[in-house]
């Protein structure tokens, strides 16, 4: 691309604040229709049983109520929600009907459809409808079970995937060292702000259905859909709005993305539904629940030879869209930025009577990360070395790249890291934190409180293909429209995409007149925003289109010269110059609009990487932890936006605190949610977390895309769990406590003190 | 059953019969059409709600229209102008203090009430205060930075700061 330049890298505010801050974004409870009905859904109470009967005749019969739907209602067989990411036959017995039909499965699950003259109508009327539960014991936990959950299936156990890479059984036999650790982090969620929300109408005239309330993969469920409504797929319109959050959960193809328009097309009515905060807790993606037997083997000097082990991931009833990649990711990215030579590790897939899962930002990773980290502080304990010298010695060299992961099957799947100075970033966090002058507190109490700290490395995965598609449109006022099939989840697409738009086009800002992103409706096909691929996929296809684009402005300028296209010059700002000094403003040359269409294929994946170091104190009466201090470096290679990327990776880290230390989805025996409410889901507030510490860096740009660009939202969470439990461990050193699972809430934080004094 | 309600909506008088069940907040959102106002939990915790009634910042999900009979209530809309952001919105964009923008609403309707109170607070004051507010997407510390640089805009107006 042209060098330019004045737009990307620079911390330019952003676009889409003009109307966030006055109250003027558009989300989608904020829309309506004429003639609007509002849906209410009757979900399960109960975890696990057999769905005898529903009587919704007295629902029915209800002042205001327009209609109630059950599976009856809908189609036999029911249609079947399909996986979007690793799809397997073998997983296809597990995938989710879009209401339950003969069985329920977890608390939450849809049973029926109320649609009336208001919302708070349409929940009463849920309380007119007498749903027949015959209960059966509900499975909670992973492993062997007495309890099948599907009919046709022996087992709950869904798959194992392994990931392999050398010979670990060689390895392991000739180690000197070797340590086995059992770990296990909480089930969890995304819980973006806005509540999912869909509102659909049915256009019987023009045979059009349009959906408001898409996000994330808006062309993938336009797919799903069309198949289970029975229409063409450009028949259907999937609108985004603006979204609210999205952190991996939001977007999905859920249940209610059928339900919705299928209700809307019935009754020849709009229908919106938006879900509560209960509901939310109860329906939407839960994610992280995962526990590991792992053992690594090392030199003397702490060098790496293998690991080896089993993780089990509790999936929830049903595999959703996404369900498997948190599982496949523990194992793919045990390794995380280390050179691990010889791997075979397992993760089984178990189902159960809980909410299914779904990724989260930083899926397995997460997980993966505290289980690696609190491991390597173990072995360097053991070895008598630094633990930053531990890492240090084993992190993967800046001359090693590309770097080979561990192969997945089933399936095969092989993956290697792109790029980059992984020592850089681990010396730049250490410096940052100030290690050498606190380490001193590592250990020691004051005023009644223990200082520990804590530093740990990781990986960042982006970029996921196969393409993304760009238009771009020159106007008749000489401005440029950009479409994408990128989604924006709120992280600040449009204003990223006007800067490298900017640049692209060699005009200022302001002429970048709308970015328009995610609807079916802008681009022949997208892909949208998942696996921190927006920024990578999305830009790279506006590069692309903006040279079309160029191209066909200097031929319609050759055409008004009377010149050849390469006598053309398209000069920064906007004007096409010819020979003998001609020159023409490029919206003079608009006309009609001149539009050109612009893709990105891409197979590989970006690699961002970093280091995170804390700083904690913990009170050994309480169990309270203090976070003094706590920085991010992560180096995510050409930045576009300094200011909105920084703003990422603190936000991520907070996300990753909440992880960390409180937030949990708690079930009790029988399969209900004990945790159904903001009261009780508690996460980061103001006041919890106040000194956290960003530094982006652009040193290594990606060598696998035109921007260079790599994947960032989600490095911000990755290491949070696995920093945090060793700074907490360094602090309780004098009690030899080992924490071995999230979150770390003062009452466990306590009870392993108390536990290590008897 | 409607019961007529009679309160003024950012400068101006409303008279409608609503349901005495119906909060504020969806009052404000679908009878009066007044979006800004972002309802998030129904009950009490995120803040998204937040709106001015006589100058305190209250949770419009948890009053009932009909309670607002009489009060003066003041919505993000009602802080906002065509022409420029206010100190607080502003700070807000330069300080990059949102993201998806759900909760931003709720945070400038709170922060506006609290530098209107005490112009002079601190870091840990508005930390304190802006712990009834969620957000998901920022980790607070540029909400925190964005409150803290607007304060000298309402020190100089004496609290009439937006």
């Amino acid at each position: 691309m042209k060098p330019n330049n004045a737009l990307i890298g620079s911390p330019i505010e952003r676009l889409e604040d003009l109307r966030f801050v006055r109250g003027r974004g558009e989300y989608v409870d904020d829309l309506t229709r004429e003639g609007l009905l509002h849906a209410a859904i009757l979900r399960s109470s109960v975890a696990h049983g057999r769905l005898l009967s529903i009587d919704a005749d007295a629902a029915r019969a209800l002042p205001h109520v327009h209609s109630v739907f059950t599976a009856a209602d809908i189609a036999n067989p029911v249609p079947i929600i399909p996986m979007r990411l690793h799809p397997l036959p073998e997983l296809r017995p597990f995938e989710q009907p879009v209401m339950a039909y003969d069985r329920v499965r977890y608390v939450g699950e849809p049973i029926a459809i109320v649609l009336a003259d208001s919302a708070a109508l349409a929940e009463d009327a849920l309380a007119a409808i007498t749903v027949d539960i015959e209960t059966l014991p509900a499975v909670t936990g992973c492993g062997v079970s007495e309890v099948p959950l599907f009919d046709a299936q022996a087992t709950n156990l869904a798959l194992t995937y392994k990931a392999v890479k050398g010979d670990v059984a060689a390895a392991f036999a000739d180690a000197p060292y070797t340590r086995r650790e059992k770990f296990a982090v909480q089930r969890h969620t995304a819980l973006p702000m806005e509540l999912r929300g869909l509102m659909a109408e049915w256009d019987a005239a023009r045979g059009r259905l349009t959906v408001w309330g898409a996000a994330k993969v808006p062309f993938f469920n336009r797919r799903i859909l069309a198949r289970q409504i029975g229409l063409p797929e450009t028949s259907i319109e999937l609108v985004e709005n603006d979204v609210g959050g999205g952190f991996g959960a939001r977007g999905e193809f859920y249940p209610e993305d059928f339900l919705i328009p299928f209700v809307a097309c019935r009754v020849g009515r709009p229908v919106k539904w938006i879900e509560d905060r209960r509901e939310h807790l109860m329906a939407m993606n839960h994610a992280r629940e995962c526990e590991c037997d792992i053992e690594i083997a090392c030199r003397g000097d702490g060098t790496i030879l293998a690991l080896r082990g089993h993780a089990a991931t509790n999936m929830g009833a049903y595999l959703r869209t996404n369900g498997a990649v948190g599982a496949r990711n523990i194992v793919q990215f045990m390794s995380g930025p280390y050179r691990v030579p010889n791997i075979d590790l397992a993760v089984s897939m178990w189902m159960t009577n809980k909410t299914p899962v779904g990724t989260y930002r930083g899926p397995g990773r997460f997980e993966t990360d505290f289980f690696r980290e609190r491991l390597f502080d173990m072995v360097a304990h053991d070895l008598a070395i630094d633990r930053v010298e531990f890492r240090r010695r084993n992190l993967v060299a800046a001359a090693e790249m590309p770097y080979a992961l561990a192969t997945i099957t089933p399936y095969e799947h092989k993956d290697e890291l792109d790029s980059g100075d992984y020592q850089a970033t681990l010396e730049h966090c250490l410096e940052d934190i100030g290690w050498r002058e606190k380490i001193g507190l590592n250990g020691k109490e004051i005023d009644g409180r223990y200082h520990g700290l804590a530093v740990s490395c990781f990986v960042e995965g982006g970029a996921a293909g196969p393409k993304e598609t760009a238009r771009l449109v020159l106007e008749p006022d000489g401005s440029f429209s950009v479409y994408v099939g990128s989604s924006a989840v709120g992280q600040g697409l449009e204003t990223a995409f006007a800067q490298i738009a900017g640049d692209a086009l060699e005009v200022p800002l302001e002429r970048i007149s709308g970015v328009f992103h995610g609807s079916t409706a802008h681009v022949s096909d997208g892909y949208g925003s998942y696996h921190s691929r927006a920024v990578v996929m999305g830009g790279s296809a506006i590069l692309d289109a903006a040279e079309k684009l160029r191209a066909q402005i200097r031929l319609e300028a050759a055409a008004r010269f009377g010149c050849a296209a390469e006598q053309v010059e398209l000069v920064a700002g906007g004007t096409a110059v010819g020979p003998a000094g001609k020159s023409i403003a490029f919206a003079e040359l608009a006309g009609d609009g001149l539009s050109a269409e612009g893709t990105f294929f891409n197979n590989k994946h970006t690699w961002g990487y970093g280091a995170h170091a804390a700083h904690v104190s913990v009170d050994p009466k309480t169990g309270h932890v203090d976070l003094i201090d706590y920085v991010a470096v992560e180096d995510c290679g050409r930045v576009i936006n300094p200011l909105t990327l920084h703003g990422q990776v603190i936000g991520a880290v907070v996300q990753g605190l909440g992880g960390a230390f409180l937030e949990h989805l708690v079930y009790d025996e029988h399969g209900q949610l004990l945790t159904g409410s903001l009261a009780d889901y508690l996460v980061p507030t103001a006041s919890d977390f106040p000194s956290i510490r960003a530094r982006v860096m652009g040193t290594h740009p990606s060598p696998i895309n035109p921007l260079g660009a790599k994947g960032a939202g989600e490095g911000g969470i990755i290491p949070v769990g696995g920093v945090i439990a060793n700074a907490v461990a360094a602090a309780l050193s004098k009690f030899d406590i080992q924490p071995r699972a999230l979150p770390l809430t003062p009452p466990a934080i306590w009870q392993l003190i108390e536990r290590a004094r008897q | 059953m409607q019961t007529p309600v009679r309160f003024e909506v950012n400068g101006n008088e409303v008279a409608i019969e609503v349901e005495p069940r119906l909060t504020l907040a969806d009052c404000l959102r679908h009878h009066l059409r007044l979006t800004g106002t972002h309802v998030g939990c129904e009950h009490g915790v995120c803040g998204a709600c937040t709106v001015l009634v006589d100058g305190d910042a209250v949770r419009a999900c948890l009053m009932l229209a009909v309670q607002a009979d009489g009060a003066k209530v003041v919505t993000i809309e009602g802080l906002s102008h065509d022409a420029n952001l206010t100190p607080l919105q502003a700070a807000f964009r330069k300080h990059h203090a949102l993201q998806c923008g759900f909760c931003t609403p709720g945070m400038i309707t709170t922060a506006h009430a609290l530098l209107s109170q005490e112009p002079y607070c601190d870091a840990a004051r508005v930390r304190e205060v802006l712990s009834g507010n969620l957000c998901r997407c920022t980790g607070y510390v540029a909400i925190v930075e964005a409150v803290l640089a607007a304060r000298v805009a309402y020190q100089k107006n004496d609290g009439s700061g937006a």
